[in-house]
């Protein structure tokens, strides 16, 4: 089992290192970063708007380029929650809490330092875990029949939209919206057109990249116009020589970082819960444990550190029920796996023996990225700080160009331009109605395969639906469902959410309704 | 359930139109998935799956609402639910003018680069999307949509060779 592992991460070395595909690579770790650093633009925006640019590459290359993105973009978001107190993507709203008073105090750079390397433990931690665990978890889902792809998809669907952020039921409903968009065309098996209301461009279905830039790209938008408060560039004067932390320093965040990883990777197993939630865990869990949480807030290094590293390990975790069962556990992950599926590859557990390149080129990929984003960053933290300050009216309107040539050139078709706009909207009255788009997407993507199961299952089964919990496998899946709902039930009654995040109860509204919108909380210089 | 709300609350009650929304959607998705044959458990037709989720999502609608609708103001913190109980849908400023030139952005992309080509609907999709906000004059608009024109012209079709004509003259495509 390990062999077979470390010779299938050797060629996955073998395949990211060739000339292309290292490039790709690097392009994807330098612009993820590069608009991660930028005032509200998270890694869903930003992998949306690239996505359009690898409709020509080949698929390794293309997930190789989009998957740097993304942990690129985290990277670029951590320093913008450290220097400007935004946090741009919700995972790194802990990182402000003692990550702005230390910048505060001129030791902003030794914060980003530290960040850098606790980043790469945490996500080289990840890694690993992906390698050892994904084809034990492939092993296993093989044997599954569509009754247990079914109800382990539901289980999936449940966790990442009751477990992420705002009320569990609008989380649901988001979900059960996106599962319907998913079904929007052709059907599949009969071959008749469903709510198209006569449209010919609607036959193949919504279009992903419509979907996801209108939801996260012109709602967000429409969101942040007019709403962004300056950006307070006072304390933002960092260079090489302040990132090198003293010995002390490096002393008091080894342990620290070392936990974050250990909260970060559990995290990653439960599925559902994403790097937001193992971020505020890994920050209470180290409060908890610390001789003096009193001092967490004024700028401790621990509490920036710990959360870093536990947010990055759960973002690698996250790749291996994405990769392995074809299940994402975020709308990240769906974008990236329904980039997959923009490539002509089916996801699920017949990946990594179908297209090991992929898998393991990607596993590779990831190291060498992280590797690249270390030594990106220590040098080029100059640049990214004065790209901090670029006017948020200069960025939308050119953000608004790559959303409509993006979706053009995904079909070379103006009604998708329409579709967008249409989209955008429609997300922009959810956003204030209190929705979170993102189960939408999980929905979108995991749909189609969904109705697909479903359909299988009650063929085998002669239309019996108690065959999902007469199957054992399926059965701890629906239970597991039960518990999962009946707990929501439970702590709702109580009224005890918040003591699933007890480090939100201080500073910062876990419920960001949007990534900007927590720019907009937060941006209150202290002077 | 309580019914005794007044109806000035219930109009601050933004999970009540939530709910509401939902349970429209819902109706709709359940009603046009009905005339699509739904077939037997066994042998499911095109209109199970959507029927079905039309009808989960009118159920969610009603529990979203009805949740908003017995819940006392101040639960808010308590449940954590972000779409608040007693907040207004619309922001604390509305930027209609702002959301209007988003929205006409890609209305303008579809015109101009339909007709016009590439470069027009580029600098059209930009500069429109530019003048909302607020503190944006004529001259950075139109430098910023200048620059973004070349940048993103010179990206997309001589790079990634995207097949739009970059200057065409009602070009029918």
């Amino acid at each position: 089992m390990i062999e077979a592992a470390l010779s299938g991460l050797w060629y996955g070395f073998g395949v990211a290192f060739e000339p292309h595909n290292i490039m790709w690579c690097f392009v994807g770790v330098l612009v993820g970063n590069m608009v991660g650093v930028l005032p509200g633009m998270g890694p869903l925006a930003t992998i949306s708007i690239l996505l359009p640019l690898t409709f020509g590459m080949k698929p390794v290359g293309a997930i190789l380029m989009l998957g740097g993105v993304m942990y690129g973009a985290q990277y670029g978001g951590a320093i913008c929650s450290i220097l400007l107190n935004l946090p741009c993507h919700p995972p790194h709203a802990v990182t402000c809490l003692d990550g702005f008073p230390m910048t505060k105090q001129g030791r902003g750079g030794v914060a980003l330092g530290l960040t850098v390397f606790a980043s790469f433990v945490g996500a080289s931690w990840g890694i690993t875990e992906m390698i050892f665990l994904s084809p034990i978890l492939v092993k296993v889902a093989l044997q599954f029949g569509p009754a247990e792809v079914c109800s382990l998809m539901l289980l999936g669907l449940l966790a990442g939209s009751t477990l992420a952020r705002g009320s569990p039921v609008k989380g649901v409903a988001m979900t059960v919206l996106g599962l319907f968009l998913g079904s929007v065309g052709t059907d599949l098996e009969t071959g008749s057109e469903r709510y198209t209301f006569g449209m010919t461009e609607l036959d193949d279905g919504i279009e992903l990249i419509a979907l996801a830039l209108g939801l996260f790209g012109i709602a967000e938008f429409m969101n942040s116009v007019n709403q962004v408060a300056p950006i307070n560039t006072k304390y933002t004067n960092v260079g090489i020589r302040d990132m090198r932390p003293t010995k002390a320093d490096m002393k008091r965040a080894f342990f620290p970082m070392w936990r974050g990883t250990i909260v970060g990777s559990l995290c990653a197993l439960i599925p559902g819960t994403g790097p937001t939630i193992a971020s505020f865990v890994a920050y209470a869990t180290e409060k908890k444990i610390s001789r003096h949480p009193e001092k967490f807030g004024t700028g401790l290094i621990e509490g920036v550190v710990c959360p870093e590293a536990s947010t990055h390990s759960s973002v690698q975790g996250d790749f291996i029920p994405t990769m392995s069962l074809g299940i994402p556990g975020d709308a990240v992950m769906a974008l990236l796996l329904g980039a997959l599926m923009i490539q002509g590859i089916v996801p699920g557990p017949q990946l990594i023996s179908q297209h090991p390149d992929i898998f393991w080129g990607l596993v590779a990929s990831f190291w060498i990225g992280n590797i690249m984003l270390v030594l990106l960053n220590v040098p080029l933290i100059g640049v990214w700080v004065k790209m901090l300050a670029i006017p948020y009216r200069f960025l939308y309107p050119s953000a608004m160009f790559f959303v409509c040539i993006g979706v053009y050139a995904a079909n070379n078709d103006f009604f998708q331009v329409g579709e967008v706009a249409v989209i955008g909207l429609f997300g922009y009255i959810l956003l204030r109605l209190g929705f979170h788009p993102a189960p939408i997407l999980l929905g979108f993507v995991l749909g189609p395969r969904f109705e697909e199961n479903f359909r299988r299952a009650m063929l085998i089964s002669r239309g019996d639906i108690l065959v999902f919990v007469e199957r054992p496998i399926s059965a701890v899946f629906v239970a597991l469902c039960a518990i999962l709902i009946g707990s929501q039930i439970y702590f709702r009654l109580r009224g005890a959410k918040a003591d699933l995040e007890p480090a939100a109860e201080n500073a910062v509204s876990s419920d960001v309704p949007t990534e900007l919108a927590a720019q907009r909380v937060q941006t209150t210089p202290a002077e | 359930m309580r019914f005794s709300t007044s109806l000035r609350e219930l109009i601050g009650k933004r999970d009540f139109y939530a709910g509401g929304l939902m349970l429209l959607l819902g109706l709709g998705i359940a009603l046009k998935g009905s005339t699509y044959r739904a077939g037997t458990l066994m042998h499911m037709g095109p209109g199970f799956l959507p029927t079905a989720l039309g009808i989960i999502l009118v159920l969610l609608g009603i529990a979203i609402a009805a949740a908003g609708l017995a819940s006392e103001p101040d639960d808010h913190a308590q449940i954590g639910g972000h779409g608040g109980h007693g907040q207004s849908i619309l922001p604390e400023h509305p930027q209609w003018w702002a959301w209007f030139c988003i929205l006409m952005s890609p209305v303008a992309f579809i015109f101009f680069g339909r007709y016009f080509g590439m470069a027009p609907g580029t600098f059209a999709c930009v500069f429109i999307a530019a003048l909302g906000d607020k503190t944006s004059s004529w001259k950075g608009t139109i430098i910023l949509a200048s620059i973004v024109t070349v940048f993103g012209v010179s990206l997309f079709s001589y790079f990634l060779q995207v097949p739009m004509p970059i200057f065409t003259w009602r070009g029918e495509l």
